[in-house]
């Protein structure tokens, strides 16, 4: 019950924002606004790896691009699916990928295990680069469609719209996870894998899970990409600021709980698009960095952690 | 007594070359309270862990209430009513106290296929009043003694309703009052039908404790029997005095 509230307080909230983006009546507004939408849905799946079971992921960039790649694909071969489909195409292709990174790293704890991650990312942007089909080095383009297909208003506005749908499945399904059976053994798992497994806890079952689900997500964020930026390339999609920006959010947000992620990504991504706009783009990755240092050093459980006590 | 509840054959273990357990044989009966004592790295703790899944032993087989063990994982052992406590606590650091219990609540009691569910907030109140931390429920473990640590793992580990609970110095560090509030719970808990192995340099508490005694040196058991004819054996004494 407690869930379904929050869903409706979510989707409440959610609506609101789109009405406030339409009175406004500026396409930047929007283009700037999935971004940010965008890295709340990333923060928040990276969280339940990272935060939650305590396995930090730099394969980030890898998740996601896949998720834009299977769009491209599909794009090519049957141009008539609905972006939704393509993005539930992108979290199967992405969440198995996740389920098969960590069925093969997972044994490995700590650096070692985000080192694995971080070779992962290295080896699917190779494969991408030589694969044709999609563009290869070249890239892709892909004719955004002029319209929303399902109100009045451009397709930036609909992008906009499914990505807030996204994000208020993610974040509801990452409250749900806090405070469900499977989120106190991710927690176990976090503070000490071998006291979990005595405390009954399969710990390699329900880290695959965690995988899976945090993968997923990321690849369902990716999934509109290619039709936001029209131009596609493994460079640009494989963008080392995607896993910069989606570690750094959970970090300043707090990475214990479901809030840390979504208010990091809102705080930093909003941050990050006003620095864009007014000075440059490579001030918005060096505010990440110092932010960064700052919160690792002076409050490490973030701002929801400054909150509790 | 009755039937074997645990079974150990020929069991073996070696940190590289080093040999930690060598060829240990050991049956416990349904409902026995069983002392395991040894010197300082002579592989108690390491066979515990070989017992619970902690670790992999390399030779000889573990059988539990029938089922063969080898190569089990150990979240699988416990759910079959397998718990041990860490001799040295591991806690859920980031969780309160009433989680810490929670989790093999959730995970292992509430999952054997035997009995309803029980309630866990429920349950979680009994385990923590049972150790006399239910004050201190919602704390996190940082902020208990080292005495109260044990007590937490000690509860945690029944929170898995287990039939066989293995503690591995769980009075290390006790005051004389505080090893006979334990004693008392842990033949309390017996007289409920678990059956409990107690590793312990305590010999006091051992001796009021052990129905049975087992000693390990430097990997081997080296006696086996009634607690008074043990400790007179001149291998043991001299095991634990220096020859
Ligand atoms: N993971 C490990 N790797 C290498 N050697 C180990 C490991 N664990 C234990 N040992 C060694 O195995 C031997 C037995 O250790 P164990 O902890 O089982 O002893 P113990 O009987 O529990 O001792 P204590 O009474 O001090 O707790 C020791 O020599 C120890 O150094
Ligand atoms: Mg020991």
């Amino acid at each position: 019950m407690r869930n379904a509230y929050f869903i409706l307080a979510a989707l409440a909230v959610a609506a609101v924002t789109f009405a406030v983006a339409r009175s406004i009546d500026n396409a930047y507004v929007f283009f700037a606004g999935y971004v940010v939408l965008q890295y709340i849905v990333l923060a928040t799946a990276w969280n339940i790896l990272g935060g939650f079971c305590g396995y930090v992921n730099f394969g980030i960039a890898a998740f996601f691009a896949l998720g834009a790649y299977t769009t491209v694909v599909l794009h090519k071969t049957m141009p008539f699916l609905p972006l939704p489909a393509m993005m539930l195409a992108g979290g199967v292709v992405s969440g198995l990928i996740g389920l098969g990174m960590g069925y093969l790293t997972l044994r490995l704890r700590g650096t070692f295990f985000s080192i694995a991650t971080l070779a992962m990312a290295v080896v699917a942007q190779t494969m991408i680069t030589n694969w044709n089909f999609v563009g290869g080095s070249r890239g892709a383009y892909i004719i955004r469609p002029a319209d929303s297909p399902i109100f009045s208003g451009d397709y930036i506005q609909y992008l906009f719209v499914v990505m807030l749908a996204l994000s208020v499945i993610s974040v509801s399904l990452a409250r749900a996870i806090q405070f469900s059976r499977l989120g106190f053994g991710f927690s176990a798992i976090r503070d000490d894998e071998g006291a979990a497994e005595a405390s009954g806890v399969p710990t390699l079952k329900l880290k695959l899970i965690a995988t899976a689900l945090s993968g997923g997500l990321m690849g369902m964020a990716g999934a509109p990409l290619p039709y936001y930026v029209t131009y596609l390339d493994p460079a640009s999609g494989f963008s080392l600021s995607y896993a910069v920006n989606t570690i750094a959010m959970p970090l300043i947000g707090g990475t214990a709980t479901w809030l840390g992620p979504l208010i990091g990504a809102i705080l930093l991504g909003t941050l990050q698009q006003v620095a864009t706009v007014t000075i440059s783009s490579a001030l918005s990755l060096l505010l990440v960095g110092v932010l960064l240092v700052t919160f690792v050093i002076a409050a490490p459980k973030g701002i929801v952690g400054w909150f509790k006590k | 007594m009755s039937n074997p509840l645990l079974t150990v054959a020929g069991l073996g273990k070696r940190f590289g070359g080093f040999t930690a357990l060598t060829d240990v044989n050991l049956i416990v009966a349904e409902g026995e309270r069983l002392g395991l004592i040894g010197p300082n790295g002579s592989g108690k703790s390491t066979l515990v862990n070989c017992l619970c899944g902690t670790l992999r032993n390399d030779m000889g087989k573990v059988t539990f209430d029938g089922h063969a063990l080898n190569g089990m994982s150990a979240h699988r052992r416990t759910r079959l009513g397998m718990a041990r406590s860490f001799q040295l606590p591991r806690p859920f650091t980031t969780l309160t106290l009433a989680e810490n219990i929670r989790v093999p609540i959730l995970y292992a009691a509430n999952v054997k296929t035997s009995g309803q569910a029980i309630d866990p907030r429920q349950r979680c109140e009994a385990l923590l009043d049972m150790v006399g931390l239910l004050p201190k429920a919602d704390l996190k473990p940082a902020d208990l003694t080292q005495i109260e640590m044990r007590k937490l793992e000690l509860a945690r580990a029944m929170a898995s309703d287990p039939r066989l609970l293995i503690a591995d110095e769980a009075m290390a560090g006790l005051s004389h009052q505080e090893v006979d509030e334990i004693l008392e719970l842990l033949i309390k808990l017996n007289g409920q039908g678990v059956t409990i192995i107690m590793i312990e340099h305590i010999m006091r508490a051992v001796l009021a404790f052990s129905q049975r005694l087992v000693v390990l040196v430097a990997g081997r058991k080296i006696a086996d029997g009634v607690p008074q004819d043990i400790i007179r054996q001149p291998d043991v004494v001299a095991a634990y005095l220096g020859s």
